[in-house]
C-alpha cells in the first residue's frame, strides 16, 4: 500500500491536478475515509474516464475475472457457466457503483450480490475474494492503458482505488450482515420448533424440550408453559430435558422460575430426563433437587402424572345453595 | 431478537454507582409520564400508566406485568420510607432499540445502608423489605443513590 | 370497593373482578376471616383472576388471610392466578410458601374436597 505518509516523492508531484485549495487526496485508511466519495472533481472526472475504458472492454474483462474466480477455486459451488452469468450480472453493476459512488446504490448492489448467493452456500470469504479479484482485473487493465505514463498512471489510481475498495469494503459488510440475519431468522424458527408444547390428555401436558437453551430461549419456554397451562387448565406438566446435554447458571436457574411459576398458576411441574451432568449442575449453583419432583425419564414421570390426576372428584353441580356475604 | 446494547449511564447496580466513561450507541430519552406518590392509591395509578406505556411500545403482556410489578414495588417503597416521592416514566431508544425507564424518587430519609438494601431479600415470610433486589434482578439496567437525609433515586431500565 | 362472597356448601368463594386497592384487599381479608367462622367453613377460595399485580403487599397480605383462615380450622386455596403475574411473583423473589394454588374454581373446589378427605371416585373413561 501506497503511504503518502512516509514522504515518499511521487512523480504525480510533476504532474499535479488542477485541485481546489484544502481539498484532500483520497486516503488508503480503514473507515470513514475510505467510505467518503471523492471529494476532488477532478477525480470524478477521471473516474468517468476509466468506466468507460473498462466498459468497453467489458467482455473480456468479465471472462478474465471468471477464470480467475475458477482459478483461486472461489465459488466451487458453482458451475462454470453459472460464475460467468453471474459476473455478467455483476459488472456492469459494479461499474456503475464505481462511476457514482453513490452509497445507496453501493449497499443495494451488496444487498442484492448477498441475497442471490447466500442461498447457495457461498462463504464470506469467497464474496470477498472475487470482488477483490473484479478490482484487481480492472487496476491490470488500467496498468495496460495508462501504464506508459506514470504520472497519469498514479492519477488514475489515486482515482480508482478508492472507489474500488469503498466496493469491496461495502459488499464484505452487507454480506455479513446478510448472512447474520439469515442465521438469526434460521435460530428463531427452530426455537419455535423445538419446544413444542403438547395437551397429551386432559389436565396433562407434556413439555419436551431438545437441544442447547440459552436466555433467550428459556424466557420463550417460561411463557410457553405458562400460557399452555392456562389455556389447557393443566394440573400436571411434565418437563423433559432428556434432549438438553447441559445447561448454565443462568438458564438452570430460569429452569427453576419456571418450575416455581407454574406451581403458583397451580400446576406441578414434574421434570425428566435429568442426566447424571445436568443434575450436577443443578445442585452445583444450589438448586435443591429434593424439591424438584423429579423422575428418571419421560415414561415414568407420565405415569406419575397419571397418578397425580387419577382421582377426581365428581363435578359439583354450581347450582348449590348460595348466600351473599 | 437480537442482543441488548451495552450498558451506558447504568451500573449492574451496586450502591450509587455513576460510571464513568460512555460507550455503545447513543440514546435518546424522552419523558412519557410522571406520577406524584402521596398515597398507596397512586401506586395503582403508577402501575397502570406503566403497563400502559410498555404495550404502547410494544413489550409482551409477560414484560407489562413485569413493569406493573417493579413500579408497585418502587412506588409502595416511597410510600412506605419517604411518605412522597414521584414516579417517572421514560422511553428510551438507540438506533436498532427501544425501552422504558421508571425512575423512582424521593427526598425521604435515604437509605443509610444500600449495599444492605441490595443484598437482603424478602425474607421468607414475606415481611418488610425494600424488594430492590428482587427489582434489579429482573430489569436490564439498574442504578440507585442515596444519601441519609438526601433521598433516593432509584431508576431501572428495561429493554424491548 | 365491596368484593362480594358467595357460600357454597361448607365453602366460601369469593372472586376479585377488578384492581384492588390495599385496603380492599385488607377488608377483604377480614371479611373472609369472619365469615369463615360465622359459617364454620370448611375452606376458602379466593379467585385472584382480577389481580394484574401481585407485589410484595399483595402476597403479605395473601398469606395472612390463609394463616388467619387456618387458625380457624379452614384451608385457603388461591385460584386464578395469572402467568403473566406468577412470572413477575417469582421474578421479583415472591413466593406464596404454605399456600395451596388452583388454576382455577373447579380445580379449587376438587382441590378443597380432596383435602376434606371426601370420598373420590375413579375417572370416567
Amino acid at each position: 500500500m501506497r503511504d503518502d505518509k512516509e514522504g515518499k516523492p511521487r512523480s504525480l508531484t510533476a504532474v499535479k491536478p488542477a485541485k481546489r485549495s484544502g481539498s484532500q487526496r483520497p486516503q488508503y485508511l480503514a473507515g470513514e475515509e475510505l467510505l467518503s466519495p471523492p471529494v476532488d472533481e477532478s477525480y470524478i472526472e477521471v473516474l468517468r474516464e476509466l468506466v468507460a475504458h473498462l466498459r468497453q472492454k467489458r467482455t473480456e474483462l468479465r471472462e478474465e475475472w471468471a477464470r480467475r474466480i475458477m482459478q483461486a477455486r472461489l465459488l466451487k459451488a458453482m458451475t462454470e457457466d453459472e460464475i460467468l452469468a453471474e459476473c455478467s450480472a455483476v459488472y456492469d453493476n459494479y461499474l456503475g457503483t464505481l462511476e457514482t459512488g453513490s452509497l445507496e446504490a453501493l449497499e443495494a448492489y451488496a444487498r442484492d450480490l448477498s441475497e442471490r448467493i447466500i442461498p447457495r452456500g457461498v462463504e464470506t470469504h469467497e464474496v470477498v475474494g472475487i470482488v477483490l479479484l473484479l478490482r484487481d482485473v480492472l487496476a491490470r487493465s488500467l496498468f495496460g492503458k495508462y501504464g506508459q505514463n506514470e504520472g497519469i498512471l498514479y492519477r488514475v489510481l489515486d482515482a480508482y482505488e478508492p472507489a474500488a475498495n469503498r466496493i469491496a469494503n461495502t459488499v464484505a459488510v452487507g454480506f455479513v450482515q446478510e448472512r447474520e440475519r439469515v442465521i438469526r431468522q434460521q435460530q428463531e424458527a427452530i426455537r419455535e420448533l423445538s419446544t413444542p408444547v403438547l395437551p397429551v390428555r386432559e389436565r396433562l401436558l407434556i413439555l419436551p424440550i431438545i437441544g442447547i437453551i440459552d436466555p433467550q430461549r428459556a424466557r420463550q419456554l417460561t411463557e410457553q408453559v405458562l400460557r399452555g397451562i392456562r389455556v389447557n387448565r393443566a394440573r400436571v406438566v411434565v418437563m423433559d430435558l432428556t434432549g438438553v446435554p447441559s445447561v448454565d447458571a443462568a438458564v438452570a436457574n430460569h429452569l427453576v422460575q419456571t418450575v416455581e411459576a407454574s406451581r403458583l398458576v397451580g400446576a406441578n411441574v414434574i421434570v425428566t430426563g435429568l442426566s447424571p451432568e445436568l443434575s450436577q449442575t443443578l445442585v452445583t449453583i444450589g438448586v435443591d433437587l429434593g424439591k424438584m419432583f423429579t423422575v428418571g425419564d419421560l415414561q415414568g414421570g407420565i405415569e406419575e402424572a397419571e397418578k397425580l390426576l387419577g382421582y377426581k372428584v365428581v363435578p359439583i353441580n354450581p347450582k348449590s345453595d348460595l348466600s351473599i356475604g | 431478537m437480537s442482543e441488548k446494547p451495552p450498558s451506558l449511564a447504568f451500573g449492574s447496580g451496586g450502591a450509587g454507582t455513576n460510571p464513568g466513561g460512555k460507550s455503545g450507541p447513543p440514546r435518546d430519552v424522552r419523558i412519557e409520564a410522571r406520577i406524584t406518590i402521596k398515597a398507596v392509591e397512586d401506586i395503582v395509578e403508577a402501575r397502570q400508566k406503566g403497563r400502559a406505556l410498555a404495550q404502547e411500545l410494544g413489550f409482551s403482556m409477560t414484560q407489562s406485568t413485569l413493569v406493573a410489578t417493579a413500579i408497585s414495588e418502587l412506588a409502595r417503597n416511597i410510600v412506605l420510607y419517604a411518605k412522597t416521592g414521584e414516579i417517572v416514566l421514560s422511553r428510551v431508544s438507540t438506533e436498532q432499540h427501544v425501552g422504558l425507564i421508571i425512575t423512582a424518587q424521593d427526598k425521604g430519609p435515604g437509605i443509610a445502608n444500600i449495599q444492605h438494601a441490595l443484598m437482603s431479600g424478602y425474607s421468607s415470610s414475606g415481611g418488610l423489605g425494600l424488594g430492590l433486589p428482587g427489582v434489579r434482578q429482573m430489569v436490564d439496567e439498574f442504578d440507585i443513590k442515596s444519601r441519609p437525609g438526601d433521598g433516593t433515586q432509584v431508576t431501572a431500565l428495561m429493554w424491548l | 370497593m365491596e368484593i362480594p362472597i358467595l357460600k357454597q356448601r361448607d365453602y366460601l368463594i369469593a372472586s376479585v373482578q377488578s384492581v384492588l386497592t390495599d385496603e380492599d384487599l385488607i377488608n377483604l381479608r377480614d371479611k373472609l376471616v369472619q365469615q369463615v367462622g360465622r359459617y364454620r367453613s370448611d375452606g376458602v377460595i379466593l379467585d385472584v383472576t382480577g389481580m394484574d399485580v401481585i407485589d410484595s403487599f399483595s402476597v403479605r397480605t395473601l398469606r395472612d388471610l390463609a394463616h388467619m383462615i387456618r387458625l380457624r380450622g379452614a384451608t385457603t386455596v388461591i385460584v386464578g392466578i395469572q402467568p403473566e403475574v406468577a412470572f413477575s411473583m417469582i421474578q421479583l423473589g415472591l413466593r406464596l410458601k404454605d399456600v395451596p394454588t388452583a388454576p382455577d374454581l373447579e380445580e379449587g373446589l376438587a382441590y378443597l374436597d380432596r383435602k376434606k378427605g371426601k370420598r373420590t371416585l375413579p375417572p370416567h373413561e
